[in-house]
């Protein structure tokens, strides 16, 4: 068993970091929340809804976007234009207005002129941000985000950052990276033995890190 | 390896749709397979070299994926000649080559590129979604549509797997000889990659749920009805019926 007697609370506008061991079960909580696993026992609510069925789920999964660990899980079109397009299409979109939300949205990002590009010659932080466009173009109301940073340079991490500083969404935000979580979520949890501790129990910690010329002097905010 | 080369144009049979090409494909290189007759066969040789032209593909790289055909086709060379028997057409040593080996590797030689050729310019001009497409149109259960589908995507990354396991292994100085340590090793790579193949599946399955996937495809390319379609089917009809022709009276 991964999780037992969770009881996790999400409401409009909570911007959430989750801090957990490996193998404690944030990745099985996301899936929970969009049907991909089944709970032996206990609900999930979203929405005002009990959810049971496939189609309560696919509702759901409509109105919240989950970002894959990996991003090559994510991308499969030959080009990014098709991928992120992939989304708003099994929406029920057209064609043109699928194509305007994908431009706009891998504008948004910074990823203009990345439409006719091949997805699996992206590098691995262009996947990311491709693979947050196709989430994006969902035009969900939450976003989970399944340890975002794993892997990503400097420069990839602060245009993520910046990213989901401009969003205006609920989120959850699973990551060991505190420094990253300070900067887009509110709140903080960590999640031990399948069940969640509060915020004031995980605050309690020894500052301590490493960086490029720790040696100088130098001040953090 | 996935870079799909000649689907960019705009040539006449580029702006056809995919349909009519891949229906057209499958007639025209079956009966290519077919005829036997040198006229015959020397007529889809011309239709297929035109066909080529009409897509108006680069000849250079058109030759460079030729090549690779052609490299087989050698291998058949060294054989068949002098291994039926037949009039002999000329010794060399104790090997005899004989009309009919030479007749049928001449044979085997024209088809194959023949249909390469016709493969090349109606099919390998078109992105293979819409092939998939295509060919679901054309009655391909979705199942067999989808298999293409994503094995064309995902066949990188499990070559990029299986390089990142053969590293693994070789990093901790592993040497492929003819022993039985090699035989299980790559039989270990082999069973892991099949293994994580079944994963990465389900992992990409599940992302395709996450954003509203119900086993259809849908494809942004939108081949507008153009006067190219009944040209293109009527031209391809006629090649077809005059290939039967020739092989059925000369």
């Amino acid at each position: 068993m991964v999780l037992d007697h969770l009881d996790f609370e999400l409401f409009a506008g909570d911007r959430i970091g989750l801090v957990a061991p490996n193998g404690s079960g944030k990745t099985t909580l996301f899936h929970l929340i969009m049907g991909l696993v089944k709970p032996e026992s206990g609900k999930v609510e979203a929405f005002g809804q009990v959810l049971e069925s496939e189609e309560d789920f696919a509702m759901v999964r409509r109105k919240i976007g989950l970002l894959f660990q990996d991003a090559d899980d994510q991308l499969f079109s030959p080009t990014v234009l098709e991928d992120v397009a992939f989304g708003p299409l099994n929406l029920g979109k057209s064609r043109r207005e699928a194509i305007e939300i994908s431009r706009r949205i891998l504008a948004f990002l910074g990823l203009e002129g990345f439409e006719e590009r091949v997805t699996i010659k992206l590098s691995g932080g262009e996947k990311r941000l491709v693979s947050l466009a196709t989430v994006l173009a969902m035009e969900p109301e939450v976003l989970l985000l399944d340890e975002p940073t794993t892997g990503l340079d400097n420069d990839i991490r602060r245009t993520l950052i910046n990213v989901l500083q401009r969003l205006e969404m609920t989120m959850v935000v699973i990551s060991h990276d505190f420094d990253f979580l300070d900067q887009v979520t509110r709140r903080i949890f960590s999640l031990e033995n399948g069940r969640i501790l509060t915020d004031e129990q995980v605050h309690f910690h020894v500052h301590r890190h490493a960086h490029k010329m720790g040696r100088a002097p130098h001040r953090h905010h | 390896m996935t870079e799909e080369v000649f689907a960019r144009g705009d040539s006449p049979l580029h702006r056809t749709a995919p349909v009519v090409r891949t229906a057209l494909a499958v007639v025209y290189c079956t009966v290519v397979a077919l005829v036997n007759g040198f006229y015959a066969i020397l007529a889809a040789l011309a239709f297929s070299i035109l066909m080529t032209a009409a897509a108006r593909l680069n000849p250079v790289r058109v030759m460079r994926h030729l090549a690779w055909a052609l490299g087989f086709l050698c291998f058949l060379w060294f054989v068949l000649p002098w291994s039926i028997a037949g009039t002999p057409l000329f010794c060399a040593g104790r090997l005899t080559v004989t009309r009919e080996g030479v007749a049928l590797c001449t044979r085997i030689t024209l088809k194959s590129i023949s249909i390469l050729l016709a493969m090349i310019s109606l099919l390998a001009t078109m992105r293979v979604a819409a092939l998939g497409q295509a060919l679901g149109k054309l009655g391909l259960p979705p199942k067999l549509v989808q298999l293409l589908l994503l094995a064309y995507r995902y066949l990188f990354v499990l070559e990029q797997e299986y390089h990142r396991l053969y590293r693994a292994a070789r990093i901790r100085n592993f040497i492929p000889r003819t022993n039985l340590h090699t035989y299980r090793t790559f039989a270990y790579l082999a069973a892991m990659l099949l293994v994580r193949a079944v994963h990465r599946a389900r992992r990409v399955h599940q992302a395709m749920i996450c954003r509203g996937f119900d086993g259809r495809f849908h494809s942004l390319q939108v081949y507008r009805p153009t006067v190219w379609n009944p040209v293109v089917a009527a031209a391809g009809s006629l090649v077809c019926l005059t290939l039967v022709v020739l092989e059925m009276t000369i």
